[in-house]
């Protein structure tokens, strides 16, 4: 049986800002210090007076717009009603019908040869406030429930995406971009493991029946998914199981009886589980909330944010492999890195001239250093310009690629040796990070550039030759490691022979 | 009132607003409640079918406040008012059904 998955997400991001969406207290993450961070407006008493957080919007605004978004000139707030011990008010302060923001739009896929980009159409982007959190006695005596009210109040956006991701893979991808794009907008941290970035998955299928017509399998909600991983086992499971349970009943989207149903997802029994479904849990009676004033946008304003916006993942990852003519592999350890390690790079890629070697460079050493030293890419001692530098050397064929790297782990070993010194009081500047003067003297002390004075090493080739007559003799009997001893020979006398134009040479002798 | 007012959509309403009423009470509030109504109903008489809806009664936009902190309650004022708590946390009967 043919099955075409139809997946939609929705997806909630705790923002970046100092203080709750409608009043002043603190937007951090503090388990440990419950109901430390509450007022009169995030507890819900009479009389508290919400007040709109404009950088909760702004952010709201920059991410709508880096998703394709068209952004509602007037937009309003909305009570939903429900009851529940973590939401004081009895309600939530959400957006029900004027979202600020709907129809976006973000590409996915088509990075691979043959594999044809997907569009991902964004239904909408609202802003709401976050519940509190309650915590269940997990003894099974049936003890009372706690509830913490520090995250009452938390800015949430919530971004809808219309049911167009055809595969578990795809939902993922989304995901993955989405909390880079975030980051990268400084819009949220996108910590999963604290809640700041979670997820619910609606998922059905579409069946081609052996009779020549289709079947669409009842809607799925997949709750509160919050690892990438579990994301895409959640949404692999219940599309396998929906077609199992068509084959045993038959049962199709819109059959009395198969009202959309939620289920909770377990990661370590691998599968998803019926959740007692909320009585008329869809009825949560909106209406307009007379507290809070609209809200109007003006285009100028959306002008501005977008001029400001940053290049989004994919189409950076898309540049890279075209501009740069990176691997799909490197543009993506690349740009998985964050905005600044990306910029890092093309800054690299730039002075060197040889954005392959660049790539090399920092894909593998400078991101072995990072992950060593426990730094992020702002913090390392080596500038863009330096190791970029350094690399232009080896493009121009002054030193080798070995030579680089010798030089690199000295710069960052100095500069180590130097911050260590420090730390036990010495007076050293660690401000002053490794430069071009230093390149220079590693390579002028150890012999490193590159001799290109043939005459110096004919000579230095003749003597080693004429030294080795025994390796000469093997080489000639078909031996090819008998000329590395000869090589080492030259090497030795000429600091700094490129040992590939020595066995150039060398060979053409013995010929 | 396209939606007629029965003891059905009372006990529904109370229902979602975690109320328990006595099947006399659901009596005594349809009979009130249908009078509410009926009192609201009058504006039906209004034709409003050209007219834009109310977002807001007041003519105000852009009420926003600077992202700064404030000083909000200290844990004890916090949990004052609430009916049971642990010194730390609010308390409330176990909630079933998530688990
Ligand atoms: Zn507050």
């Amino acid at each position: 049986m043919n099955a075409t998955p139809i997946i939609g997400l929705e997806v909630h991001v705790q923002l970046l800002t100092r203080t709750k969406i409608f009043c002043g207290c603190p937007n951090r993450f503090n388990p440990d210090q419950p109901n430390t961070q509450t007022c009169p407006v995030c507890l819900g008493l009479p009389g508290a007076l919400p007040v709109l957080n404009e950088e909760a919007f702004r952010l709201s605004l920059r991410t709508a717009l880096a998703l394709g978004c068209r952004i509602a000139p007037f937009t309003k707030w909305d009570r939903k009603q429900y009851y529940y011990p973590d939401l004081p008010k009895g309600y939530q302060i959400s957006q029900y019908d004027l979202p600020f923001s709907h129809d976006g739009v973000v590409e996915i896929g088509g990075e691979t040869e043959g594999d044809v980009p997907r569009r991902l159409r964004i239904r909408r982007a609202h802003l709401e406030e976050d519940a509190g959190k309650n915590l269940h006695d997990e003894s099974g005596r049936g003890g009372d429930s706690r509830v913490d009210l520090n995250r009452a109040g938390t800015p949430l956006l919530e971004i809808v995406t219309e049911p167009d991701l055809g595969s578990a893979a795809d939902a993922r991808a989304f995901l993955e971009d989405l909390r880079l794009l975030l980051t990268d907008l400084e819009v949220s941290d996108c910590n999963m493991q604290e809640g700041s970035l979670r997820c619910d998955a609606n998922v059905n299928v579409r069946l081609a029946l052996d009779d020549g017509g289709t079947a669409t399998t009842p809607i799925v909600e997949i709750k509160n998914l919050n690892t990438f991983s579990g994301v895409e086992a959640a949404i692999e499971h219940e599309l396998a199981r929906q077609i199992a349970e068509f084959q045993r009943t038959g049962r199709r989207f819109g059959d009395p009886g198969a009202e959309k149903e939620t289920r909770g997802w377990s990661a370590e029994r691998n599968e998803t589980f019926a959740q007692r479904g909320k009585e008329e849990a869809s009825d949560y009676r909106y209406f307009p909330d007379p507290d809070l004033a609209p809200v109007t946008v003006a285009a100028e304003e959306v002008a501005r944010i977008q001029e400001r916006l940053c290049e989004p993942p994919g189409a950076r990852r898309r540049r890279f492999a075209g501009e740069h003519q990176l691997s799909e592999y490197d543009a993506r350890v690349i740009v998985s890195q964050g905005r600044q390690f990306a910029d890092y790079f093309e800054a690299v890629a730039r002075a060197c001239g040889d954005a392959k070697q660049a790539a090399n460079f920092v894909t593998q050493d400078v991101l072995r250093e990072l992950n060593a030293r426990g730094l992020g890419i702002r913090e390392f001692p080596l500038t863009s310009d330096v190791l970029g530098g350094l690399l232009a050397r080896v493009a121009q064929g002054g030193i080798t690629v070995k030579s680089a790297r010798e030089i690199f782990g000295e710069l960052l070993a100095a500069w180590s040796a130097r911050a260590e010194a420090a730390e036990d009081g010495a007076d050293v500047d660690v401000g002053e990070l490794p430069g071009e003067a230093a390149i220079e003297r590693i390579i002028a002390e150890r012999g490193l550039a590159i001799v290109n004075d043939e005459g110096a090493l004919e000579a230095a080739l003749a003597a080693a030759i004429a030294d080795s007559p025994r390796a000469v003799e093997d080489f000639r009997a078909g031996k090819q490691q008998a000329a590395g001893a000869i090589i080492g020979k030259v090497m030795k006398q000429v600091k700094g022979a490129d040992p590939k134009r020595v066995r150039e040479l060398l060979l053409k002798k013995l010929a | 009132m396209s939606e007629r007012l029965t003891p059905q959509l009372v006990e529904r309403v109370a229902r979602l607003a975690r109320l328990k009423l006595a099947p006399d009470e659901v009596e005594r509030f349809t009979g009130q409640l249908q009078q509410v109504l009926k009192y609201v109903a009058q504006l039906d008489a209004v034709d409003s079918r050209d007219v834009e809806p109310l977002a807001h009664p007041l003519e105000l936009t852009n009420v926003l406040r600077a992202d700064e902190p404030a000083p909000g309650l200290s844990r004890e004022a916090a949990l004052a008012n609430a009916p049971r708590t642990d010194g730390r946390y609010f308390l409330v009967p176990p909630i079933l059904d998530e688990k």
